[in-house]
């Protein structure tokens, strides 16, 4: 039994997924001598050595070509962009080469390969390195999405994406990484388009990812505890391949239904899911599909005006009861 | 056969790269032709007076060596090998092309022949190409990638970032930048703070300033080897200025008004690479017999695949959903 941080788990799953395979190798940023600037990366060098941990320029459509280029002779690089709002700089290698050359090659290329990268608000950092892009990805056809709430996720899904065949964006939250978790096992794998129950109920289904996920299953027990509102929370855990049986199944129990988004309103990721929902549960809703977001700004720095945009718990527990009561 | 002439190249060599050119030249010619025709839609750029630097390459290279091209890259696909009616059908959008029209003009990839894909999104493929030769260099082999591109794209940001990560790591890489004077409708010297866009640039990465008369076979050849052996040997990457230049314009739709006649002229009728490699291998005393000989077998063989090309079948609509993933489908959800 170990206690592991969300961060502790990053760089146990990277090392775990270098040695069950030579080919994978780890690109990026500071990274190898310094451990990353979350420290998500602590003790690969030491481990692997410079020629599987590799401290790259701040280049980062290089690095990204060159994890490319890697992973089209067979090998499996896992490269890291050091936030995620820096996928801007490098996103023609990602939406159109990574993305699309296996189609464009008629299958004559595969892409296997992971970029990980530090997503998401909470630490006050502004508007270019806080914000949650899944979505970003998630709308280009030959991405996979991952995006673990939680230490045993990350060491499962890193798993599988590394050795999945297909490129994976694989998104970290860095308001998780302090999270800690207590471990009977590390050697997991979970497989993408898995959803994860956080949170049983059948009043009503919370749809979350990430931090917002860790939200909706705290907002869900208070719920329980203090409104005796019974909420099932899923964790999408992955948006692509997306796991819509699960969400289906609930609806069809609780015919009400809340996505939690920690991205601003306009094409956010549960635009889709409720897009889906009401082409395949129609029936079974007892009304409309509600989606918590930040309003639709860029994200400020301030304490108070951060805690304001992002959801909160409380104003999860505000939405659920609102839509319990009919309001 | 003995070589006639006892110079570093030598008759057989010299017959390959003349082979070889041809066959670029007569392609591109007919890739045009089949335009006229409306039987390739789309676009196209062709490498019309550029094929000495793509065939020396492809004469120079090794198979299991990468290339890498640009959507300006119908020549150097068929320089490493891979078949006319492949290259061709795929221009025509038929089951026989290289991805059974997956892709079309500016995306060829046989990656069986080391063509690992032309790309259309100028400076990509340059980091990508170093992602090959970081490979051959992880696993221990002896592969050298090869990337292709254009006088402008020297001035991307893609550019800069490949070339200092190639040298910081040494990679096994030749980067041959084809300086054809023009942009699209621009010419690079409008646009560029040094004289030659890429050997001009090449100090700044450590690297040596190495300009070369694109259309000269002979040259061309040279430069290509002593680079491959470089990188080979495991003494990292060069950067290659060739001089060259486009006999028609960008693509299809450009007349390429943007140029004075005469520099077309001058380029067309004294600098064409093919023209006067046909002089020079007579002036080697190779007989005009044999010059013939490969071109008309040439001929013979672009033909052959055009009919190939013609008679073979259209796309299942089906295709349309496969190969998003290994997988092979397009599902992205249960
Ligand atoms: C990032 C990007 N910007 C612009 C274009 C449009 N474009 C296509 S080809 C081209 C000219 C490229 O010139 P050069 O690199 O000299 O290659 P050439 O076409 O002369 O072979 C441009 C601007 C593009 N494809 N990608
Ligand atoms: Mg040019």
């Amino acid at each position: 039994m170990a206690q592991l941080t969300y961060r502790e788990s990053v760089s146990l799953a990277i090392a775990q997924a270098m040695r069950k395979d030579p080919k994978v190798f780890f690109i990026g940023e500071d990274v190898g001598a310094a451990g990353g600037v979350f420290k998500a990366t602590v003790g690969l060098l030491d481990e692997f050595g410079k020629e599987r941990v590799m401290d790259a320029p701040i280049s980062e459509q290089a690095i990204l070509g060159a994890a490319m280029g890697a992973a089209m002779t067979g090998l499996r690089p896992i490269a890291e962009i050091m936030f995620s709002d820096f996928l801007a700089v490098c996103w023609d290698i990602i939406a159109n080469q990574i993305a699309k050359t296996r189609y464009m090659s008629d299958g004559q290329i595969n892409i296997p390969l992971v970029i990980r990268t530090a997503n998401g608000g909470g630490s006050k950092f502004g508007a270019q390195h806080s914000q949650s892009l899944e979505n970003w990805s998630m709308m280009i056809p030959g991405l996979k999405v991952v995006a673990p709430s939680c230490a045993s996720d990350v060491l499962g899904l890193m798993d599988a994406s590394v050795k999945d065949p297909d490129p994976v964006i694989f998104y970290e939250h860095k308001s998780l990484y302090a999270s800690k978790e207590q471990l009977e096992n590390t050697n997991l794998s979970i497989p993408l388009g898995q959803a994860n129950i956080l949170h049983e109920g059948a009043d009503i289904t919370i749809i979350g990812l990430a931090l917002m996920a860790q939200r909706s299953k705290k907002a869900a027990q208070i719920l329980k505890e203090k409104h005796n509102i019974n909420a099932k929370v899923i964790d999408l855990r992955t948006l692509v391949p997306l796991d819509l049986q699960t969400i289906k199944r609930s609806i069809i129990e609780t015919g009400l239904v809340i996505t939690v988004e920690e991205n601003p309103r306009l094409c956010g990721w549960g635009a889709e899911i409720s897009s889906l929902i009401t082409e395949h549960c129609f029936s079974n809703l007892k009304g409309p599909v509600t989606r918590v977001t930040t309003p639709h700004v860029p994200l400020p720095s301030a304490d108070i005006l951060e805690d304001n945009t992002i959801p909160s718990v409380d104003l999860i527990i505000n939405e659920v009861i609102k839509k319990v009561k009919g309001e | 056969m003995e070589d006639k002439l006892n110079d570093d190249i030598g008759e057989a060599k010299r017959l390959q790269l003349w082979e070889m050119m041809l066959k670029l030249r007569l392609v591109e010619k007919k890739a045009y032709d089949l335009f006229l025709q409306n039987l390739i839609k789309g676009t196209s750029h062709l490498a019309l007076g550029q094929e000495a630097i793509a065939g020396a390459f492809g004469v120079a290279l090794q198979e299991g060596d990468y290339t890498f091209c640009t959507y300006r890259g119908h020549a150097h696909t068929l320089a490493r090998g891979s078949s006319i009616e492949g290259v061709l059908g795929e221009l025509m959008g038929r089951q026989c092309g290289l991805m059974k029209g997956k892709g079309g003009s500016m995306h060829l990839t046989d990656v069986e022949k080391g063509v690992m894909g032309s790309y259309a999104i100028i400076g990509a493929h340059l980091t990508i190409a170093n992602g090959t030769a970081l490979a051959s260099k992880y696993n221990k082999t002896k592969e050298v990638s090869v990337c292709f591109f254009g006088d402008g794209t020297t001035n991307i940001g893609a550019f800069h970032e490949a070339l200092n990560m190639a040298k910081i790591w040494d990679l096994p890489i030749v980067f041959v930048c084809e300086n054809n004077l023009y942009m699209e409708y621009t010419a690079i010297s409008e646009v560029t703070a040094v004289e030659h866009p890429a050997a001009d640039r090449a100090s700044a990465y450590s690297l040596d300033k190495i300009i070369v008369d694109g259309n000269d076979a002979d040259e061309m050849y040279r430069t290509a080897q002593t680079a491959i052996k470089k990188a080979r040997d495991g003494h990292g990457p060069s950067l290659i200025e060739a001089k060259t230049y486009r006999h028609s314009g960008h693509s299809r739709a450009d007349p390429g008004k943007y140029r004075p006649d005469e520099e077309v002229k001058d380029w067309m009728e004294n600098k064409d690479p093919i023209k006067n490699y046909r002089k020079k291998l007579l002036e080697f005393n190779i007989d005009e017999k044999t010059i013939t000989g490969i071109e008309s077998k040439i001929q013979q063989q672009v033909e052959d695949a055009i009919n190939i090309s013609k008679n073979s079948p259209i796309p299942d609509i089906k295709e349309i959903y496969t190969d998003v993933w290994a997988d092979g489908g397009y599902k992205w959800h249960n």
